[in-house]
């Protein structure tokens, strides 16, 4: 019951935080001067095309951009009445992209699924690499494992994500014949799933996972070691081996429980960092992520879709921080349930 | 140790009178606190190079034009695309001094690349101190004299040319520039931000605290590089590069202070309640100065330290952002910019050294990591 009531605050304070980040994005995407249709409208009369400019106003008053900027944040969100009556996020309306004269939601689409499908590989691959590694990294501290793992670990954080990619892919193709580019063959866009599809995907996220889960991988190893060489310097792990315990058992049965809730708590700020790779690697590799479509939506002032698009990325993080802080309290019979202590 | 015939053990090393004394009547520990760290940082070898290297990186940045055989946008028509040459030392088994051998370019119209035919029967020495392009020494005082250049006829590309025939190594010199100080701006303006929301946050507590924790815990959970993304589009395409790069840096450094700002915040949270603060207090310090003359020279050490880790993210987001087309631009010379080059996997294969500007980011990365992991260990008191 107190887990119960815990977990309903937790959604509370997560749809406020969402409140407040849409607000800041609302600002951040309205800084630079002018928008989308008013940049057109400019260009149009400029070139004396007087039709499209008036197709141009049409849509102008339509979406509300003629009205001041608290007004056009109430009917973004779907807080207020707009053109079309209350229609926004809430309402389920996701706006018009003016760059490819769509509906968002039809600009998106399969995208916001493939998101989150890469982000939930690489999370798994980052908890799936850093564990065993962390264990045996600390279980044989300084000897060669510790010192290789932390190598590559550290390889990991330096380079930079977009030229790993780069160059795994074109070695991945070179040696191993992954596929280069794109998430599925081209032949599987747009058909409905099949065994076959699903096989494409898998074989095309080898190589994104890897890029986007290393620098995490890194991270997430090194604090596993330390923490539980700080645990197995304890008296009761020697009082354990004392006693004659087995090594899989010493190592497993106490000091790693202890040594995993920091590593459970961690994914709060992995997961933001690993949304970030993943837009950029999309970029790179051409990924059909939302990550693109962020890019050119940003580029070309298109402010519903990049608007769309950034809220997506943090309610992404949002919900995964708070499935972390759940699951924190679920495995830590120590840590309090309340508001207090987060 | 000796073994002495009688089976007993000895130690050779000489009695020192100082072995009894404690750590304080010790000469050797009773040195300031510098010197302490200074003595401890020194056993960090790892640590010791990276500050080594770093040093002498900022040291060339005002310099890297005499440095550079050639200025960062000065063109060789005739060698796009050039591979790196080697500088050799002897000819025919004959010594004759630093010289390159001369390369000429034939288009390979088969598959549409250049190939480059090197000379080796005719070696031309370097010239030394020579005069080259015009650029200027410590930004402002202009000057002509180049270290090396290549000789009439020939040039010296250490690390090959890009698709303007522009020399890879001296457009890395030149990139270091921008790309090594953007991770100082940033940080300055994060060190600035974090310590005074923190110090606020933590020293007065109650709302302002609780407002500022909310702050810090929404800028956390957002990802950092759709941020960046969008802030940097906000920057007026207009505006000159000099200013772009001052804005892409403060923008870095806008979103990395909460991490910051949350330690500054922990730390004064239980310094607040020591007697001192309290005496000073009584005594009728302002807050401002409680917090600035007795709260943050306690961890300022560590402060420091953890900027230092903090540099390399802002160097990869600089990177990142260029790379991307939405932070540095063309005319201006960084290391992102130029991987913008080095975007496709055709360039990849077939022109390698167009990605070398990334070994640079990942030397300097690395150093700042081991640096900052030296002096977090050295500044720890309680770490022998």
């Amino acid at each position: 019951m107190m887990f119960l009531r815990y977990a309903i605050y937790r959604f509370i304070t997560m749809l406020l935080t969402l409140w407040v980040v849409s607000i800041l994005i609302f600002v951040i995407i309205n800084l630079p001067p002018g928008d989308y249709l008013s940049n057109q409208i400019a260009e149009l009369r400029a070139t004396g095309q007087a039709e499209g400019v008036a197709k141009a106003e049409f849509l102008r008053t339509e979406y509300a951009l003629d009205r001041p900027i608290w007004e056009q944040y109430l009917i973004w969100v779907g807080m207020a009445p707009g053109p079309q009556g209350w229609y926004g996020l809430i309402q389920g309306n996701f706006g018009w992209s003016f760059e490819f004269d769509r509906p968002v939601s039809e600009v998106v689409g399969d995208a916001l699924w493939l998101t989150v499908l890469v982000n939930l590989a690489a999370v798994l691959f980052v908890y799936l690499v850093a564990l065993p590694l962390g264990v045996i990294a600390a279980a044989r501290s300084e000897t060669w494992v510790d010192y290789t793992a932390a190598f590559v670990g550290y390889l990991g954080l330096a380079t930079p994500n977009f030229l790993l990619a780069l160059i795994l892919f074109y070695y991945g193709n070179k040696y191993f014949d992954l596929p280069i580019g794109g998430l599925m063959s081209p032949e599987y866009e747009g058909e409905p799933m099949s065994w076959d599809k699903v096989k494409s995907i898998l074989v095309h996220l080898i190589v994104p996972t890897f890029v986007i889960g290393t620098s995490g991988a890194a991270a997430m190893m090194q604090r596993l070691r330390a923490n539980m060489l700080d645990e197995l310097s304890k008296p009761y792990v020697e009082t354990a081996r004392a006693k004659g315990l087995g090594p899989a058992k010493l190592l497993a049965k106490y000091p790693l429980r202890m040594a995993f809730n920091p590593f459970v708590a961690d994914i709060g700020n992995l997961l933001p960092a690993m949304v970030s790779g993943s837009v950029l690697v999309s970029v790179v590799l051409g990924l059909q992520t939302i990550g693109p479509s962020l890019l050119t939506a940003l580029k070309s002032q298109d402010q519903f879709l990049a608007g769309f698009v950034l809220m997506f990325v943090a309610l992404l993080t949002l919900i995964g921080t708070m499935i972390s802080d759940l699951l924190l309290v679920l495995l830590d019979p120590r840590i309090r349930y309340g508001a207090r202590g987060s | 140790m000796k073994k002495l015939p009688d089976g007993r053990w000895i130690d050779e090393a000489p009695w020192s009178d100082d072995a009894n004394l404690s750590a304080l009547e010790r000469s050797d520990m009773d040195a300031p606190n510098w010197v302490l760290v200074w003595r401890k940082f020194k056993r960090h070898k790892l640590g010791l190079i990276s500050g080594i290297f770093l040093l002498l990186s900022y040291l060339m940045l005002p310099v890297a034009g005499f440095i550079a055989p050639y200025t960062p946008n000065e063109r060789s028509a005739d060698y796009l695309y050039a591979p790196p040459q080697s500088i050799n030392l002897w000819h025919e088994g004959e010594f004759v001094g630093p010289f390159v051998y001369p390369t000429t370019a034939t288009a390979d119209l088969v598959n549409y690349r250049w190939t480059y035919e090197t000379d080796t029967s005719r070696p031309m020495p370097l010239l030394f101190f020579c005069e080259g392009e015009r650029y200027n020494l410590f930004g402002f005082i202009p000057s002509d004299t180049h270290l090396f250049c290549a000789p009439e006829g020939a040039t010296v590309f250490l690390w090959g040319s890009d698709r303007l025939g522009r020399d890879v190594f001296s457009r890395i010199l030149y990139g270091a520039q921008l790309s090594l100080t953007v991770g100082l701006i940033g940080i300055t303006v994060s060190f600035a931000l974090g310590i005074f929301f923190g110090s606020v946050a933590g020293y007065f507590g109650g709302r302002t605290d609780w407002a500022i924790n909310r702050v810090i815990e929404i800028l956390r959970s957002l990802p950092e590089l759709p941020l960046w993304l969008a802030l940097s589009a906000a920057v007026p395409s207009n505006w000159g590069p000099v200013a772009v790069f001052f804005i892409i840096s403060i923008i870095l450094g806008i979103l990395d202070w909460p991490g910051l700002a949350r330690a500054v915040r922990s730390k004064f949270l239980s310094l607040r309640e020591e007697e001192y603060v309290r005496a000073a207090e009584m005594m009728g310090a302002k807050p401002g100065r409680v917090i600035r003359r007795h709260l943050l020279p306690n961890f300022m050490s560590h402060l420091i330290a953890s900027a230092t880790l903090s540099i390399p993210a802002m160097i990869l987001g600089e990177t990142a952002l260029s790379f991307l087309g939405l932070g540095l631009r063309a005319p201006a010379v960084s290391w992102g910019v130029m991987l913008n080059d080095a975007q496709n996997l055709a360039s990849i294969e077939i022109y390698p050294w167009t990605a070398i500007p990334m070994l640079p980011i990942i030397f300097v990365v690395l150093a700042f990591n081991f640096l900052g992991d030296g002096l977090r260990a050295s500044l720890d008191p309680y770490k022998t």
